[in-house]
């Protein structure tokens, strides 16, 4: 380098002999640790290379000696989860339903099952407890749509309710203010009647026979005569003070106007049958089940 | 000279310096990059992908215009735990005809890459209104405004044309048909349903948010959402030919 | 004999140039389809109107000769572009912390989002890394970068008009991409969110930057170039290549503000991670170490530690760096070997970048006293520092098994705000303090206590945000990968939102702490200038080298 190059007093080392704006550099040698750590790192990226599928080249890449690649070792981390969990599952996918809740070591298994899949499959709808949202029925309690018994449960949760499932529920209430069946004012009596069968206060100007008339040549056909639901078709129990939409006049002219039509996804095809029917043993055991 | 003193070359002229930068950084993103666009095994063989329709093309214009991939991912890792949550990993052909990709970078919220089909319509309008009305623990922000805003249909066709230049393989006869197959959608009692079905196979036409009349972008985004993952069917795809 | 006044090639064509950039503008604005183009395209006109009328006023008020390379033998620097972009980064700094702020609160207060589509997190988010980075980091480059290529090679800033252009033209840019994404345009690829029309005036005005910055080295009196212009130079070129190889799109419309970009699924990934981590390698990490290189042996009055590290470490750094994107897309349908790649070339990174750090740090050795007198130097070295730290966690977290538990987490976040915060932050403040008082001619700022202060508060800020970010994330991953002892996942995804509350609580007080640093800084410098004494002539350091 240039001969002028003067030597830093604090550091003794000599300087390059340049300045920008009073900037100098010092000519320091690399630091040893500095250059030995670099290269470790690159011995180790090739040694890498060799291992691992890195390089691209004309019409393929470089394999790596192991073959190695992300899919398959998923697959391979999925079949030793299957081990972990161990031939238990699928005893419980081949056990009969009601067998599951007596053996205490299959019900366990099913409601760890069904708890796992419930949190993101179902509380979304249901909420992370099962006592659901306006318009997502409750699981907790013992008031069912369609049904509290373990066969009937599954049954649902396999194919669902208007989830456009060949095997689904399929049966709704009819859009009575939106198809003409009834007029405004008739729709009015009716909601009252409804509130008045649980014992809810009913308006001023409500008509106790009227709303009765209307009920019954309208609705029992599918609530009951006393409004007690039916289960074959969904029907709500009217009497229970449990509402899936809600009880205020409002809601329920609006519920009888447009019908609700609440659809419920079908589950079969995107779990196993073990998993199914353990969700259906999780759900019958939250407090409700038949 | 000393292997020091031969770097003067670039510290004396700053055009041969300039040059350097560009040979230096140009080398690893032709490496890393070219072979994606020739390499066979970079986007697997399966069947079922196709272009989105008008709808789902609109919806997710919508979800790319408020910046849902900022807190969703649409990528499944081959990971255990991923796998089991959301479903089988992401191929590469199921983004093949996305311009731009939304496989994210951060998950506030859930993957969202096989979403579709697991709620129903109702469920995503009452969320996308109001997230904590139905998961209080949402951190979710509410997009009530989607609801109130009609689609802009008249410039579908160049939507697609478009999409078509860079690569989507949209038919002469899906981009004719553009508006009204976005309408059809949106209205199963619509008369265009039928053939709206035969340009896009296994699209569904439904009044995803329960309006009639024009479609509202809550349809549009819906719609798109209510896609996401569904078309390959996974009993038919060849996991050992697409390990790579 | 003065010459008589006439119109420079460079006056004039920039005046017509802007005068048909503003009918097209009203075209545009006229026949815009989509209510953000209007606004834009009226804008625009606006700008360039406002642009003619600044370019011929300047005209009719200068002598008649243009200002002299030189006055009595020393150059003559031009400072008023500088003085701009200094205040335009304070100016955008507050605001991008203050919407950092604000999406770190609707992360804990999700009703902050307001249900309006303007105020909700995703389109706030880019608002907030587009100003942290573009606007506020830009502006420090672009300060910094003119400041000292032009102090390093003791010759003016080449051009007359042209580094205002590249000035005004910049912050133009962030205008308009910023009022873009409230309005929800966006093409979505992070860090090159802009729409095409504003990816295209990016485009001119960073090849002018180019060629201000080139012209001025080509111009230099000095015989060597200084190791930050090699810095500055990587960082302009190579982002010039990032953001036309990520960004080509056709627009649906002329008139309209969307486009669909070229390419698709996993080819626009790789485009977009190549780009993405490389704004990181040459926006925030190579421009930034040039700022280093200049402003910490200036400050601390010493040599830089190692001519050699600088050699060595700037070729591997900008080689190694382009290599790592694909660390962004470990085990995504990205193939298997292009992620080898990724991960083997950030842990090959990880010694070109302490490279810089041991440069920056050792070059105190005999002035580490210094730091505690003097708050700014402190700042500069700490950040520095943070330098070292992200860039050891930044390879740590390549590494496929460890990428597969910080993806998608807020361990990222962490890592970039250590980075941000920290380094960029840091480094940016400490050469803003620098720089104001020598840009005003000032003896020096108006209170170091403040400075300390600044310090303080700040760094306080920054270790709330990081490890809270640190904790919340490995929490997060932990929590989607556990399984319970009959082998089944043992939390709902839900449950892991419920459980990152605290963290995003102290998250934002980490948040606030750091603006109010900030806020502290601006008062700090807008008193320098106002109050401070006039320095009267350049002390002896500043004078250039003869
Ligand atoms: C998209 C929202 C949604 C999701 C997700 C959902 N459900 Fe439902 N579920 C409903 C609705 C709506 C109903 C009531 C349908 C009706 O009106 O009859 C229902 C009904 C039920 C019923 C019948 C209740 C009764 O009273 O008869 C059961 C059992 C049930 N769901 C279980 C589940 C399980 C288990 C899962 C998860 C695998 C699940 N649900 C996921 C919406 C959902
Ligand atoms: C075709 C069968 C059918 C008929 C007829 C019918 N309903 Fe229903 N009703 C249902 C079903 C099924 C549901 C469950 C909600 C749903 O998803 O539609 C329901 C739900 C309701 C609810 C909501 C209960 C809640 O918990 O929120 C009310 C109220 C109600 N019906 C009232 C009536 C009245 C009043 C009439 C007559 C005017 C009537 N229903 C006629 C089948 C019927
Ligand atoms: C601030 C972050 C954030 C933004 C922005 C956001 N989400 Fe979400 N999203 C969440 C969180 C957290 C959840 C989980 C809780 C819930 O279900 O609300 C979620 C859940 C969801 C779900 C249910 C996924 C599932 O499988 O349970 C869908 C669908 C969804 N979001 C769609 C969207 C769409 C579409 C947008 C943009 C219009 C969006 N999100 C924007 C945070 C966000
Ligand atoms: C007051 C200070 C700041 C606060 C409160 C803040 C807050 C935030 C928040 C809440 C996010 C979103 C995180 C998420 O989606 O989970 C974010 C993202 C981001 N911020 Fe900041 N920030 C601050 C300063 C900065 C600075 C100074 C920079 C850069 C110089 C920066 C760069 C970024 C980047 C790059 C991201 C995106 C990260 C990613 O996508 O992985 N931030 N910030
Ligand atoms: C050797 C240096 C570095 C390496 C190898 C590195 C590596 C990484 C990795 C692995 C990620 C996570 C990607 C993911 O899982 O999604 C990441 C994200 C990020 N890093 Fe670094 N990092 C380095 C230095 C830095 C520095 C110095 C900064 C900033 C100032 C920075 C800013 C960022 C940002 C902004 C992201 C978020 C990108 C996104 O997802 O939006 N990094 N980095
Ligand atoms: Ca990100
Ligand atoms: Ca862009
Ligand atoms: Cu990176």
């Amino acid at each position: 380098m240039a001969e002028h190059n003067d030597i830093d007093q604090v550091t003794g080392t000599s300087t390059t002999g340049h300045q920008w704006d009073g900037i100098k550099e010092l000519n320091t040698p690399l630091p040893r640790w500095w250059v030995i750590t670099f290269y470790i790192t690159i011995v180790w990226s090739f040694g890498y290379w060799i291992v691992y599928p890195a390089w691209p080249l004309v019409t393929s890449h470089t394999t790596g000696i192991f073959g190695y690649s992300s899919r398959a070792d998923v697959a391979v981390e999925l079949a030793n989860l299957e081990k972990i969990r161990g031939d238990k599952m699928v005893k419980l996918g081949a056990a009969p339903l009601a067998e599951i809740e007596k053996d205490p070591a299959l019900l366990a298994l099913a409601r760890a099952r069904g708890k796992t899949v419930f949190g993101d499959n179902c509380a979304p709808c249901h909420g992370s407890g099962g006592a659901g949202a306006k318009g997502y029925p409750n699981l907790n309690d013992d008031e069912w749509l369609w049904g509290g018994s373990l066969d009937q449960i599954l049954h649902t949760i396999q194919f669902g309710v208007r989830s456009g499932h060949a095997k689904g529920h399929e049966s709704a209430m009819l859009a009575f203010g939106k198809e003409g069946v009834l007029k405004k004012d008739q729709i009015v009596t009716a909601a009252n009647y409804v509130r008045s069968l649980s014992g809810l206060a009913t308006a001023k100007e409500y008509n106790a026979a009227e709303g009765g008339k209307i009920f019954a040549e309208n609705c029992a056909a599918c609530h009951g005569d006393a409004g007690k639901g039916n289960q074959e078709l969904g029907a709500p129990d009217l009497t229970d003070k449990i509402w899936l939409y809600g009880s205020d006049e409002a809601t329920l002219v609006e519920t009888i106007t447009n019908g609700r039509a609440g659809v419920m996804p079908a589950w079969v095809d995107r779990f196993d049958p073990s998993t199914v029917k353990a969700l259906a043993v999780y759900v019958h055991s939250l407090g409700g089940g038949k | 000279m000393s292997f020091w003193t031969r770097h003067q070359i670039f510290e004396k002229n700053s055009i041969v310096l300039i040059a350097g930068i560009l040979v230096v950084v140009a080398i690893g993103g032709l490496v890393e990059i070219t072979p994606l666009f020739y390499l066979k095994s970079t986007i697997e063989k399966v069947d079922g992908i196709r272009p989105y329709t008008p709808l789902e093309l609109t919806g997710r214009n919508v979800y790319v215009r408020e910046g849902c991939y900022l807190c969703h991912s649409q990528m499944i890792r081959p990971l255990r735990d991923e796998v089991e949550r959301y479903g089988h990993f992401s191929l590469a052909a199921e983004s093949m005809y996305d311009h731009p990709f939304q496989w994210g970078s951060k998950r506030t919220g859930p993957d969202l890459a096989r979403v579709g089909a697991k709620y129903s319509d109702e469920w995503h309008v009452t969320h996308l209104v109001n997230p904590r009305a139905i998961v209080p623990q949402s951190v979710m922000p509410g997009y009530p405004f989607l609801a109130e805003t009609e689609v802009d249909v008249a410039g579908m066709a160049d939507h697609l044309r478009t999409n078509r230049l860079v690569g989507v393989p949209y038919s002469d006869d899906q981009i004719a048909n553009a508006v009204a197959d976005l309408k059809a959608q949106a209205d199963p009692d619509n008369p265009g349903v039928e053939a709206f079905t035969k340009r896009y196979p296994k699209a569904v036409a439904r009044n995803f948010d329960g309006k009639a009349g024009i479609p509202t972008e809550m349809d549009a985004l819906v719609a798109y959402l209510q896609m996401l993952g569904t078309l390959v069917d996974f009993k038919l795809y060849n996991e050992k030919a697409n390990l790579r | 004999m003065p010459k008589a006044k006439t119109m420079t090639t460079g006056e004039a064509g920039l005046t017509l140039v802007f005068a048909v950039t503003a009918f097209l503008c009203m075209i545009g604005a006229a026949k815009a389809l989509d209510a953000p183009f209007a606004f834009h395209a009226s804008l625009s006109a606006a700008a360039s109107l406002a642009a003619v009328f600044a370019i011929l006023n300047r005209y009719y008020d200068r002598p008649a000769a243009l200002p002299p390379q030189e006055i009595n033998g020393r150059p003559n620097y031009s400072m008023g572009p500088i003085k701009f972009a200094a205040v335009a980064s304070v100016f955008w700094g507050i605001a991008g912390f203050l919407v950092g702020l604000i999406i770190a609160a609707q992360l804990a207060w999700p009703a902050l989002n307001f249900d309006l589509p303007w105020t909700s997190f995703g389109r706030l988010r880019p608002l907030h890394t587009s100003a942290v980075i573009f606007a506020f980091g830009g502006n420090v480059l672009i300060a910094t970068s003119f400041y000292v290529v032009q102090k390093s090679c003791r010759a003016r800033l080449a051009g007359d008009l042209a580094p205002w252009f590249v000035v005004l033209g910049y912050n133009f840019f962030i205008l308009i991409a910023g009022t873009g994404y409230l309005f929800g345009v966006t093409q979505s690829k992070e860090y090159a969110e802009p729409e095409w029309y504003a990816d295209h005036w990016l485009t001119i005005v960073w090849v002018v930057y180019l060629l201000v910055f080139l012209m001025t080295l080509v111009k230099r009196k000095e015989p060597h170039i200084f190791v930050a212009n090699w810095f500055y130079l990587a960082f302009i070129v190579t982002i010039a290549v990032l953001h036309l190889g990520n960004n080509p799109a056709l627009p649906v419309s002329v008139f309209g503000s969307k486009s669909y970009i070229a390419w698709g699924g996993v080819q626009d990934a790789m485009f977009q991670w190549w780009y993405g981590h490389n704004a990181v390698g040459f926006f925030l990490t190579a421009g930034f170490l040039a700022i280093m290189y200049y402003f910490i042996p200036k400050r601390a009055e010493r040599p830089i530690y190692s001519y050699r590290l600088s050699i060595i470490h700037f070729w591997a750094l900008i080689f190694l760096y382009i290599w790592a994107g694909p660390h962004h897309l470990h085990y995504t349908a990205l193939p298997d070997w292009a992620q080898t790649l990724g991960m083997t070339f950030s842990i090959m990174l990880w010694m070109p970048s302490w490279g810089g750090m041991i440069n920056g740090l050792m070059t105190l050795s005999g002035a580490w006293d210094k730091l505690r007198t003097d708050p700014v130097l402190r700042m500069l070295v700490v950040s520095v520092a943070f330098y070292g730290m992200s860039t050891f966690e930044g390879p740590l977290m390549s590494i496929k098994v460890v990428n597969s538990l910080s993806h998608y987490t807020d361990w990222t976040i962490g890592h970039v705000h250590a980075g941000a915060l920290g380094w960029v932050g840091f480094v940016s403040f400490g050469a803003l303090y620098c720089l104001v008082p020598w840009l005003w001619e000032r003896k020096g700022l108006y209170s170091l206590k403040l400075v300390n202060w600044h310090f303080w508060i700040a760094t306080v800020g920054i270790v709330l945000y990081i490890s809270a970010m640190w904790v919340s994330g490995i929490l997060q991953g932990l929590m989607w990968r556990a399984y319970t002892s009959l082998g089944f996942l043992e939390y709902s995804f839900i449950e892991t939102v419920e459980a990152m509350h605290p963290f995003y609580i102290i998250r934002a007080a980490g948040g606030a702490l750091f603006l109010i640093g900030s806020l502290i800084m601006a008062y700090n410098l807008w008193m320098t200038v106002r109050v401070g004494e006039k320095q009267v002539q350049s002390p002896v350091a500043l004078q250039p080298a003869e």
